[in-house]
């Protein structure tokens, strides 16, 4: 046991779409899981990552939040694989990049239909919002990119189990997709 | 009202729509910008779509399409302007005029902003005011034009001293030496007969004095050994490489020679039409040099029959309108052509295809100049001085830090050591050759010469002190060109756009370890998958200044794996101030603690 | 003057006249490109078709093929160039494939696949630009425009009107309708135009026809470009 692989993956500004098509290997997790285990992520509830082989993270960085757990990765992973567009472009989320932070939060909290008891949310358990949606390599140092939306299980499969390998992961042309 | 204005505009264009930029420059004049309804009007005489006026409008920096002040001020914006405390006087005009950089005034009265090198580097701080120049700003000027724009006294009433250029010339040689009598080359040309001119212009060994310096003879026997009905001859006087300044010099003291030598080419080629392109930076220079293709028509030196032959030729001027690519032989000839730009494809070169698809020489100020002298005084005159390689004078323009200022011939092969010698500099730094596409060289290298085979320049020559920092220069000149590519192709698009965010990142100090890696690998992605010259040397300041400076780069680097590119805590500014936070969670320190 | 020039160690035929990547073409040689069209007017602004010739870097697609070039193609040098400059592309507009219609049938995505290119590298510009849905039957998207400029010349060449053209001036550059409004529905462009068609990107799309072929069953899901281009260009205006 001691010698497994260990694996963290969480969701910054995603869907978790991502983590449902890693879970798409299907039967293969169970081979994957013979050699590896999981650290942080949805998976096992663990809270914060300790030193890890890889991390795997999905969605952009929208918020103060996102980059603290980001920062826990980058500093805890010695792999740092950015998957999906949004990890890699910013994807949907970034969507409201060309609208001016004020007007968003003004149009959710304050202008919207059906807004009641109009107000900037303050509490300061609350991460505050950047002014535009960065992808994760424009925050911290990327070692690899998984792309498409999300990503197909057979991605993850090929990519996890070359570095397994001690491979130089490749991606055939099947499996590059930005959709 | 405006229709009347603009006939009066079309008329003196002759509705020909290769005028349109001169006929913006006067719309812009008049409405201090292009108005919705003169671009209706103009698509229409002119039988063009407006999509080309808005893409020539948008394309050039001194046309607008939002109204500027009526006393539109712009400051220039080369190294050696901001070496003379430019960036202080720039606030104190801001605040004099109280207008933002970069603002119209809200009562319309004043605007102010930067603009590219104006080409005054020996008597800057420099600026443009409603176009005209203007020279050595200081803060008692600044106050006299802020109480004159207060006051919204007429241009043409301010006090001339406002407006002094000077020549400023400090060594003369071989062609600034000579006076040529008007008709002397012309002449000459005659007698000795055209295939007989063009062997003396070949045995000169004169190369084009832009820069690139592609022989001259051959350039006009292409030309004339082009099939077609009609050729051109095109002055090009878009001396726009900040740090030179020249052309101005031998268009204000010269002019007669350099028009000279534009009519032997038209002689040898067999043009009947030449351009002269004026950057509009020089528009000062425009009503003295109409007057001289005046007094030259009148003198039978232009015209139909010169000098009683058979050759028929006239100039035309031209003006440009803020754009630094026209310099590019093909983006001027587009220019020429009333569009933006934008440099063609090559092949085919202009001397097969170029204004119009006709068969057309374009060459620099100094080279007509050269010319001219040649053919009066023969090819041997002119090769005696310089080296092999690189025949006779070369006419800098030389700025910076040094005692004089100005404008220095010497015969090519001098050393940079003597030219430094001459003009009073010490301590020196650097020197930046041939512009920003040019190279820099440092203090270990001043034996090195100037010629084409070794440091080879359209004619700036920029000099720093050990005062002066290298990053800030690099920086400058890599900003210059990102506001200066014309965004036709991505590599320069895109490129200079990412190169100035890296360099600038790196300055500011959030530069980590594979920063400088990947800001070099950029230089050469931009370098060698660029379109034209601009791209292909837009990267020359950040490589020449990297590989004789590595340590100045490394040391702006931190020591961690990264840092982001942007202010992490300031893109929590919004959120903060909206949600009414300041508490220790509501901020984001830059790198990780 | 026709003759053989030789690219990546194979020799090939060219007739008086043609570009490298015309001769390129015929003789079944992709060469990566998105601004050239055969049929259009060569423009020579993406630069994804550099290639060496005789040691020079040069356009395929406006460079004339001359007798006895040496031509590079396929280098790894050039291969990676190409794929930074398509990460400039990507970087520079607002490219969110998975909201796209046009995405596996773009060929922005198209060639960046080939060039199998995993992410967008740079950092991004995240450009302001505008949608224009005025039209009842086309739609622009500017966040998709990458300045080809074969819209352009489509409806120059193609179509005889002049509904587009480029403006601006380095990375400010956008694409311009010639309408009083400035809008797509006041200009004189037709469903039926090329100019409505040929957008290699999904910039300038035909309404309500987006998902007629589902995600997944696309061109590029399934056909690098370079097949899929060297079918539909090979023989073209011949």
């Amino acid at each position: 046991m001691a010698n497994k692989i260990k694996v963290a993956t969480t969701s910054l500004a995603g869907c978790f779409g991502c983590h449902m098509s890693f879970l798409d290997i299907d039967e293969r997790l169970v081979a994957l899981a013979e050699v590896a285990e999981f650290d942080r992520s949805p998976i096992t509830d663990i809270e914060h990552c300790g030193p890890c082989d890889i991390g795997l993270i999905e969605g952009g960085v929208c918020n103060s939040e996102n980059v603290h757990v980001l920062r826990e990765f980058r500093k805890n992973c010695k792999i740092l694989v950015a998957v999906g567009a949004c990890a890699i472009n910013g994807g949907l989320p970034a969507m409201r990049n060309p609208i001016a932070l004020e007007d968003c939060l003004l149009e959710a909290y304050r202008d919207g239909i059906g807004v009641e008891n109009a107000q900037i949310p303050s509490d300061p358990e609350l991460p505050l919002l950047l002014n535009k949606v960065h992808p994760i390599h424009e925050v911290v140092k990327v070692d690899y990119f998984l792309p498409g939306c999300p990503p197909s299980a057979d991605v993850f499969w090929t990519f996890l189990t070359a570095l397994l390998e001690g491979r130089e992961p490749t991606l055939p042309y099947e499996l590059v997709h930005y959709d | 009202m405006m229709k009347t204005f603009l006939d009066k505009v079309l008329a003196k264009a002759d509705y020909q729509a290769v005028r349109l930029l001169s006929i913006l420059r006067e719309v812009q004049a008049q409405y201090r910008h292009i108005p919705g309804e003169a671009i209706d009007l103009l698509a229409e005489a002119l039988n063009i779509p407006r999509t080309q006026i808005i893409s020539v409008v948008e394309f050039y920096s001194f046309l607008h399409l939002t109204p500027q002040g009526r006393y539109d001020i712009l400051i220039s914006d080369s190294i050696t302007d901001h070496m003379l405390d430019k960036e202080n006087l720039l606030s104190y005009f801001s605040s004099a005029l109280q207008v933002k950089v970069g603002d119209v005034r809200s009562d319309g009265l004043v605007s102010l902003n930067n603009t590219s090198c104006t080409g005054m580097c020996d008597q800057g701080p420099a600026g443009l005011i409603n176009g005209m120049a203007l020279t050595r700003l200081d803060r008692p000027k600044i106050d006299e034009i802020a109480a004159l724009v207060a006051a919204e006294k007429p241009l043409s009433e301010w006090p001339a001293h406002l407006f002094i250029v000077s020549d400023n010339i400090h060594k003369t040689g071989l062609l600034l030496a000579s006076s040529l009598d008007g008709g002397a080359a012309i002449r000459a040309t005659f007698s000795r007969g055209i295939a007989e001119t063009q062997a003396e212009l070949d045995r000169s060994g004169l190369r084009g004095r832009g820069g690139a310096g592609f022989k001259t003879a051959m350039k006009w026997r292409f030309c004339a050994e082009e099939k077609s009905d009609t050729h051109y001859v095109v002055c090009n006087a878009d001396e726009g490489e900040p740090g030179t300044f020249k052309d101005r010099v031998l268009l204000n003291s010269y002019a007669d020679q350099v028009f000279e030598g534009m009519t032997v080419c038209a002689a040898i080629i067999g043009a009947s039409r030449g351009f002269l392109y004026l950057r509009g930076e020089y528009l000062h220079l425009h009503d003295k040099l109409q007057a001289i293709l005046q007094k030259r028509r009148e003198a039978g030196l232009l015209g139909s029959g010169i000098l009683g032959s058979n050759l028929n030729f006239d100039i035309e001027i031209c003006l440009g309108a803020g754009a630094y690519i026209c310099g590019e032989e093909s983006a001027l000839i587009e220019s020429l052509e009333g569009k933006p730009g934008i440099p063609r494809n090559r092949p085919p070169y202009p001397v097969t295809s170029g204004y119009l698809n006709k068969p057309t020489v374009v060459n620099n100020v100094e080279t007509f100049m050269a010319a001219a002298n040649i053919a009066a005084r023969g090819g041997d005159w002119f090769s005696d001085f310089g080296t092999e390689k690189s025949a006779g004078s070369k006419i800098l323009s030389i700025c910076g830090d040094c005692e004089k200022p100005g404008i220095y011939e010497y015969p090519f092969g001098v050393s940079i050591r003597q030219i430094l010698t001459d003009c009073g500099a010490d301590d020196v730094m650097g020197v930046q050759i041939g512009g920003p596409s040019g190279t820099f060289i440092g203090n270990q290298e001043l034996d090195r010469q100037l010629a084409f085979e070794d440091l080879a320049t359209g004619g700036s020559f920029i000099i720093f002190n050990n005062s002066r920092n290298v990053l800030a220069i690099a920086q400058n000149f890599t900003h210059f060109f990102a506001h200066e590519s014309c965004g036709f192709c991505t590599p320069c698009r895109v490129g200079t756009s990412l190169l100035k965010n890296q360099l600038d990142k790196i300055v500011g100090g959030h530069g980590s370890a594979g920063d400088v890696v990947e800001l070099e690998s950029l230089c050469h992605l931009v370098k060698n998958n660029s379109h034209c010259g601009l791209g292909q040397t837009a990267a020359n300041p950040i490589l020449t200044t990297l590989q004789r400076y590595p340590d100045l780069y490394q040391k702006q680097l931190k020591d961690i794996s990264y840092e982001p590119g942007f202010d992490l805590d300031g893109a929590l500014e919004i959120a903060r101030r909206m949600a009414h936070r300041d508490d220790a969670a509501a901020h984001l320190s830059q790198v990780e603690d | 003057m026709t003759g053989t020039i030789n690219i990546d160690g194979q020799n090939i035929p060219f007739e008086e006249g043609q570009t490298i990547i015309e001769a390129a073409t015929a003789a079944g040689i992709y060469i990566p490109h998105l601004c050239h069209k055969p049929g259009y007017t060569p423009h020579g602004s993406c630069k994804l078709c550099t290639v060496k010739v005789n040691g020079r870097n040069c356009s395929a697609c406006t460079f004339p093929a001359a007798d006895g070039q040496t031509v590079i193609n396929n280098s790894d040098e050039l291969q990676q160039d190409r794929r930074r400059i398509t990460q400039m592309l990507f970087v520079e507009g607002n490219h969110m494939c998975p909201s796209c219609e046009k995405s596996g049938n773009c060929q922005l995505q198209g060639v960046a696949y080939h060039l199998n290119m995993l992410d967008n590298h740079f950092p991004h510009f995240f450009a302001h630009r505008e949608v224009d849905a005025s039209h009842p039957d086309i739609l622009i998207d500017h966040n998709r425009c990458i300045f080809c400029n074969l819209c352009v010349r489509a409806s120059k060449e193609k179509d005889g009107k002049n509904v587009f053209a480029i403006a601006g001036r380095g990375i400010n550059k956008r694409l311009i309708v010639n309408s009083p409004s400035g809008q797509l529905k006041d200009s004189d462009i037709a469903p039926g135009d090329c100019a409505a068609h040929v957008c290699p990107t999904g910039a300038i799309l035909i309404k309500r026809t987006g998902y007629q072929v589902p995600i997944g069953q696309r061109i590029y899901d399934h056909h690098q470009i370079s097949e899929v281009a060297l079918a539909e260009e090979t023989g073209h205006g011949e």
